[in-house]
């Protein structure tokens, strides 16, 4: 945090803060006004509109991206306290060879409809799959103390933060599964 | 939103020294509930310091036992701990029944004990709150009240306390540690929320500026018979209507010690001391387990759309002790 000072806008001066954001690999220097949050500084100042802006309030989930490899909210984050981390979004999801195995399976599981949930669908579903590999228990585990199965039951208690108005629910668990499989 | 100034204070002394100089600033955890009700314009902080940089992100095992919980650690960290999961399962399955992956991922232990009322008049600035506005009246209190307490409310205020977590630790006996602008306190975490009274404004016990800087739990070797239960409108990411936390200690089939809290009937966790006294000494049964809930109960004063409550937490206790019990006849 280098703080508002050296924005060069001595108007604005204690209102923004200047950070150093690293997003899909790459570095981006921003003077921003402290109430930006994360979400409104990678689609309004970044031009990445994959992340989409649902509720703004934390309930859907449209808005999930990684943070130092962890799923989390992007519209309740205030961007100013992100100095020196690192965020990954949908447009960071894919590798030089095309799509990521997990993007592969929603496309041949057909597990959207509209696709406005799908890049915090796809961004959940990574981190939460993380979360598996490392045993992390969940609300529908059985034994806290044992390894995790995922089971469709598991996989729909972890994606409960993302919501899909079209209700592609049961092909985003197959997708999941599908993808989880092939790990 | 009202514009603020940010600032992130070297250590816990910068950071309560900030507090006690500024009365419109605001410490700033996780962010998932200040955030929320920035936007809302429920809380207009003129200053955020935020406390997620200092050095209360590590869990450590007591040295009699126990557990000592940073301040900072997230919820899904937390609940993730082998010990935690093995010593506390009451602990690791209220964590796992709030919120969602992404939000436990940010949700703070103390940000977690502080966060507020989700009474929708509350969130409303359109309405009448005298927890937002002292003063205003409670829309609340002949409004639509389901979701509200049943327990030690007042004309004032009839909002609840979120937190599932807070249920657990209040359980277990837990300990805040709390730097003032005065110095290093240690608060009980059943004297750390207040019941309305004519001051719902006041939802804690600790003075202005004060930061919780971590979370002790005493050792209590049977809270590994222990569970959470919660009710909840939906099956996943939705705040209690009603929730029970519990411990057993048996011997044979009597009770040889037990706690017991309930969550979402208050304005604060509700440690069910009456029930825990009536219980000790029996043999456990389900019988005993609902006159338990019933004499905790008997103080419960339902609101017109809530009253279904009270069975709610009966059969919420019967079924947390019959099942600890196990083998126990029900």
């Amino acid at each position: 945090m280098r703080g508002g000072r050296e924005s060069g806008n001595p108007a604005d001066d204690q209102w923004s803060s200047r950070i150093g954001l690293t997003v899909n690999g790459g570095g981006h220097d921003l003077t921003l006004d402290n109430r930006t949050t994360l979400l409104d500084a990678l689609r309004e100042r970044l031009g990445l509109t994959g992340s989409k802006k649902g509720c703004d309030h934390g309930q859907c989930g449209s808005c999930t991206v990684l943070l130092d490899g962890r799923r989390v909210k992007s519209c309740l984050i205030l961007a100013v306290t992100l100095d020196g981390r690192e965020v990954t979004t949908v447009e960071g999801l894919a590798g030089p060879d095309g799509l990521s195995p997990l993007q592969a399976a929603f496309v041949a599981h057909d597990a959207f409809q509209c696709g406005y949930c799908t890049p915090g669908q796809l961004c959940s579903a990574r981190g939460m799959l993380d979360e598996v590999t490392r045993d992390w228990p969940s609300a529908v585990t059985g034994d806290l103390d044992g390894p995790v199965e995922l089971t469709d039951a598991e996989v729909r208690e972890r994606m409960s933060g993302n919501l899909c108005r079209c209700a592609a629910y049961p092909n985003i668990v197959t997708a999941i599964r599908a993808a989880a499989a092939a790990r | 939103m009202r514009a603020f100034r940010y600032h992130r204070p070297a250590d816990v002394t910068e950071a309560v020294a900030l507090l006690d100089a500024d009365p419109e600033a605001a410490y700033l955890g996780g962010g998932t509930n200040l955030v929320d009700l920035m936007k809302l314009g429920v809380q207009r902080p003129g200053l955020l310091v935020d406390v997620t940089g200092l050095p209360l992100d590590t869990v450590e095992p007591g040295p009699d036992g126990g557990l000592r919980i940073g301040a900072t650690v997230r919820n899904s960290d937390l609940a993730a701990r082998p010990l935690v999961r093995r010593d506390y399962p009451l602990l690791a399955r209220a964590l796992l029944d709030a919120a969602s992956g992404q939000v436990r991922n940010m949700a703070t232990t103390g940000g977690n004990l502080l966060q507020r009322t989700r009474c929708a008049y509350f969130q409303d600035t359109a309405k009448a709150c005298n927890k937002r506005e002292p003063g205003t009246g409670c829309a609340a209190l002949h409004g639509q009240n389901r979701e509200l307490a049943i327990l030690g409310w007042s004309e004032r205020c009839v909002a609840t306390h979120p937190s599932d977590l807070a249920v657990a630790l209040v359980a277990l006996d837990a300990v805040a540690e709390v730097r003032e602008p005065d110095g290093p306190r240690d608060v009980r975490l059943t004297e750390l929320h207040r019941t309305p009274g004519h001051h719902p404004e006041r939802e804690t016990t600790l003075p202005r500026g004060a930061l919780i800087t971590a979370v002790r739990v005493p050792p209590l070797p049977f809270a590994r018979r222990s569970t959470y239960l919660k009710v909840r409108d939906r099956a996943a990411f939705a705040f209690a209507v009603g929730s029970v936390a519990a411990a057993l200690d048996l011997d044979g089939d009597v009770v040889r010690d037990v706690r017991l809290a309930y969550g979402a009937v208050a304005h604060r966790p509700w440690r069910a001391y009456r029930a825990e006294e009536l219980l000790r000494g029996r043999p456990i049964t389900a019988e005993l387990a609902a006159q338990a809930a019933d004499a905790e109960l008997a103080a419960a004063r339902p609101l017109r759309h809530n009253g279904f409550k009270v069975p709610l937490i009966r059969n919420l206790t019967v079924r947390a002790l019959t099942g600890l019990a196990g083998s126990v006849r029900p």
